[in-house]
C-alpha cells in the first residue's frame, strides 16, 4: 500500500460521522440495487396489464420469487434473483388512486420517452426509433431475472412463461436475453473495457468502499424513506405504504457498434498501441482497467486488476488540463469526481449487463445487435439520472469543451469533436461517428415487498 | 412525437467578440421552446445567460433584505470561490417601490444555463443565505429546504425574460476574460523581466 492509500485509509477510518447510518430494512428493500448476484446470464421482460385484476394476479403469485436485500444478500445460494418494477401507467392499472400518483415526480409521471429533449436522446437516439414496444404507454412492469447461468435462466424463462399463460390480461410486450461475454474472469462490455469499476458504496450495507471511491453515500440517495445526503426522508410519494423502501430506476438498452469502434481505432492510429492509446483516451481508461490519470502513457493490467488501486485517483490536482484523462472522455464525464460540486446528490447505482454475442476480431460489424442493457437506481430521477445525461452525457459545453458530448455515450451524429489535451499542441478528433446507439428506455419504481403486497391488496375504480 | 429543434445551436459556432450584437427576444423568453428538467430552457444571447427575478416583499422585511447585503459581501470575502460554481459575471441585487409596495429584483448574469446547475445553485443559495432573503419575498415555499421543485417553481414564476439583450464583446465567457486577462499579466511580467 502506498504512503497515500495508507493517508486515505487512516483519514477514512478518522472520519467520525455523529449520526448514525440509517438502519436499512434489508428485509423489504428488493436487493437489486443492495447486492450483485454472481450472475452469468439474465433476462428482461417487458410486460403489459390489459385490466388491474389481471397485473395484481400476476404480482401476487411473484411476490415470493422476488429477493430481498437480506436473502440474495446472505451466503445461502439463492437462485431467486427477481426483481419486479412497475411504470406510472403500470401503478395506474393495478389500481393506485388518482390522488396517490400524483404524488409521484413529475418524471417519472411522464416516463423516459417523453423526457427525451431533456436526456438528449434525439435522432437515431430517439424514442420513436426504439425496440420492444418501451415507448408506450402499454409498458407497464418489467420482471429482471438474473440466472447463474444460461441454462437456470432457461428454466426460470419456462417457468414464468407457463405462469403467465394462467393470468389472464399480462401480455409478454418483449423480451432481452443478457449474457456475459467471455473470457469471465474480469466484467467487460463489447468494446472490451473492464467494466465496474467505480460504484457508489451505499452506507449501512456494511461494505468497505475501495480507495478512491468516496466515503459511503446516505442510502436516501437510493432508497425512498431514509435520509439523503441533504437530511431527513422529504417528499416521498403518497401513501408511505407504497413508496417506502423502493427506488427509481431508468433503464437504457445500448447498442454498442463494435465494428464501426474499431474501424475508427484502425483510422486513428496506426499501430496497435497507438490504436489503443485513442481507445483509452475515448474511454479515460485501458481496456484492463488501468485509468489514464495513474497510466497515462502504456496500459497497466496489474493495476487494472487491482480494485485497491484502479480507483484511486482524481482529477482537479492530478490531471486538471487532462493530459492523461482528456476532460471530455467518457469515465471523467460520468464521474468528474474532484472537479464538479454536490457529488454525493449525483451518484448512482448501475446494473446489467451485456447483450448479443461478441464480435470476433478481425470481422467488421455483422449485423447482430450487442450492446449493455443497463438499469441507474436512484432516489431522484431528475437529480440524478436526468442530470448526468442533460450535462455530463450531452452537454456539448460540459467542461467549457464546446463542441463535444460523451464520446462513447453521447448522442453522436458526426457534428461532434474529442479534444485529447498533448504537449505541445493538442490533438482534437473532429466529426465522431455514434458508437452506441440507444434502442429502448424507460423509468421504472422498485416497490419493497411490503408495497408489492400493499399493491396486490388494490382494486380497481377506487 | 417530434423532435423539438435546440433553443440554441447544438454545435458551437465561433462567435465574433470584437462586433458588439444586440439580440431581440420574444415575449416567452425563448424562440422556441425545449423543455429543460425544470421548464422552460432561455436562450443564451450575447449578454450569456441570465436571469431578473422580481417579487414583491412581505412588509416591514425591507431592513432585513438590505442588511442581508453586509452578509454577502463578508461571505465572498472569506471564501472568494464561494459561488464559482455558477459561473457569474455580475449579480444585482435592487429594491424598489411601487405605490405602497416594495420589491426585490435580483438580476444575475452568468454562462450556464440555470436548468442544467439548479440543484448546485439551490445548494449554494441555501450554504450562504440566499434563501434566508428569499424567505422576506411573498409567496416564497417554507418548505424550499426540503422542496427543490418548489423553489424552482417559484424562481421560473417571478423571471422575467429580457426583451432585448446587448453584448459589447458578446458571447465572452467569465473564463475566458479571466485566461485573457491572466495571459496578459504574464506576458507584461515576462516584458518586464526582459528589460
Amino acid at each position: 500500500m502506498s504512503a497515500l492509500q495508507q493517508l486515505h485509509r487512516i483519514s477514512r477510518d478518522l472520519t467520525i460521522r455523529t449520526d448514525q447510518p440509517a438502519s436499512l430494512d434489508f428485509d423489504d428493500i428488493q436487493h437489486f440495487l443492495i447486492s450483485r448476484p454472481p450472475a452469468r446470464a439474465a433476462r428482461y421482460e417487458f410486460l403489459t396489464f390489459a385490466n388491474g385484476t389481471g397485473g395484481r394476479a400476476w404480482l401476487t403469485g411473484l411476490i415470493d420469487k422476488v429477493g430481498t436485500a437480506s436473502g440474495v444478500g446472505s451466503s445461502l445460494p439463492d437462485s431467486r434473483w427477481v426483481t419486479v418494477g412497475f411504470t406510472w401507467d403500470g401503478l395506474r392499472v393495478l389500481g393506485v388512486a388518482e390522488a396517490s400518483l400524483a404524488t409521484f415526480p413529475e418524471e417519472f409521471r411522464q416516463g423516459m420517452a417523453a423526457r427525451a429533449g431533456i436526456l438528449g436522446t434525439t435522432g437515431a437516439n430517439h424514442p420513436d426509433h426504439w425496440v420492444g414496444g418501451l415507448a408506450s404507454t402499454n409498458l407497464h412492469a418489467i420482471a429482471i431475472l438474473f440466472a447463474r447461468d444460461v441454462a437456470e435462466r432457461e428454466r426460470c424463462r419456462q417457468e414464468h412463461a407457463t405462469y403467465l399463460k394462467q393470468c389472464d390480461g399480462v401480455e409478454l410486450l418483449s423480451a432481452l436475453d443478457l449474457e456475459a461475454i467471455p473470457p469471465f474472469d474480469y466484467a467487460h462490455e463489447h468494446f472490451g473495457f473492464h467494466d465496474r469499476l467505480s460504484q457508489p458504496v451505499i452506507e449501512g450495507t456494511g461494505v468497505e468502499p475501495t480507495p478512491g471511491s468516496g466515503p459511503p453515500i446516505k442510502s436516501g440517495e437510493f432508497f425512498l424513506g431514509y435520509p439523503d445526503e441533504e437530511g431527513p426522508a422529504a417528499g416521498m410519494p403518497q401513501p408511505e405504504s407504497l413508496s417506502r423502501n423502493g427506488s427509481y430506476v431508468a433503464y437504457l438498452r445500448m447498442q454498442e457498434h463494435v465494428g464501426a469502434f474499431r474501424d475508427f481505432l484502425r483510422a486513428h492510429g496506426e499501430t496497435s498501441e497507438q490504436q489503443e492509446l485513442i481507445a483509452a483516451k475515448l474511454m479515460g481508461r485501458w481496456r484492463s482497467g488501468a485509468p489514464l490519470v495513474l497510466a497515462p502513457d502504456k496500459d497497466d493490467p496489474k493495476l487494472g486488476a487491482d480494485p485497491q488501486r484502479n480507483n484511486d485517483f482524481s482529477y482537479a490536482n492530478t490531471d486538471p488540463y487532462g493530459y492523461g484523462c482528456p476532460l471530455g472522455a467518457h469515465i471523467r464525464r460520468m464521474n468528474p469526481r474532484d472537479t464538479a460540486v454536490n457529488m454525493n446528490r449525483r451518484k448512482m447505482i448501475r446494473r446489467g449487463g451485456t447483450y448479443g454475442p461478441p464480435l470476433p476480431e478481425g470481422i467488421s460489424d455483422d449485423g447482430i445487435e450487442r450492446g449493455i442493457a443497463a438499469f441507474v437506481g436512484c432516489a431522484s430521477l431528475v437529480r440524478q439520472f436526468e442530470f448526468a445525461m442533460n450535462v455530463w452525457t450531452n452537454d456539448p459545453n460540459f467542461h467549457e469543451l464546446g463542441n463535444e458530448r460523451d464520446p462513447i455515450f453521447g448522442t453522436q451524429d458526426g457534428t461532434f469533436d474529442i479534444t485529447i489535451p498533448k504537449r505541445p499542441i493538442r490533438k482534437k478528433i473532429k466529426g465522431l461517428p455514434a458508437f452506441t446507439t440507444i434502442r429502448a428506455g424507460a423509468y421504472f419504481f422498485l416497490p419493497g415487498v411490503k408495497a408489492l403486497r400493499y399493491l396486490t391488496t388494490l382494486s380497481d375504480g377506487l | 412525437m417530434a423532435t423539438l429543434a435546440p433553443a440554441t445551436p447544438s454545435t458551437s459556432t465561433k462567435r465574433d467578440w470584437t462586433k458588439p450584437q444586440a439580440m431581440a427576444i420574444p415575449k416567452e423568453g425563448y424562440f422556441q421552446l425545449q423543455n429543460g428538467r425544470y421548464g422552460a430552457v432561455y436562450p443564451r444571447t450575447p449578454a450569456c445567460h441570465g436571469f431578473t427575478i422580481i417579487a414583491r416583499i412581505k412588509p416591514g422585511r425591507e431592513d432585513a433584505i438590505r442588511a442581508y447585503g453586509k452578509t454577502i459581501e463578508k461571505a465572498i470575502a472569506d471564501l472568494p470561490d464561494a459561488l464559482a460554481t455558477l459561473k457569474l459575471h455580475y449579480l444585482r441585487w435592487v429594491l424598489f417601490d411601487i405605490g405602497k409596495d416594495t420589491y426585490f429584483m435580483y438580476q444575475g448574469i452568468f454562462d450556464t444555463d440555470f436548468d442544467k446547475y439548479t440543484e448546485d445553485a439551490v445548494a449554494l443559495f441555501a450554504k450562504y443565505g440566499v434563501n434566508t432573503v428569499f424567505e422576506n419575498l411573498d409567496g416564497f415555499p417554507e418548505d424550499w429546504k426540503t422542496n427543490v421543485p418548489a423553489f424552482v417553481k417559484f424562481v421560473r414564476e417571478h423571471q422575467c425574460p429580457s426583451f432585448l439583450e446587448y453584448g459589447e464583446y458578446p458571447y465572452v465567457t467569465a473564463d475566458e476574460i479571466k485566461k485573457a486577462l491572466k495571459l496578459k499579466a504574464a506576458f507584461a511580467d515576462m516584458l518586464d523581466l526582459m528589460q
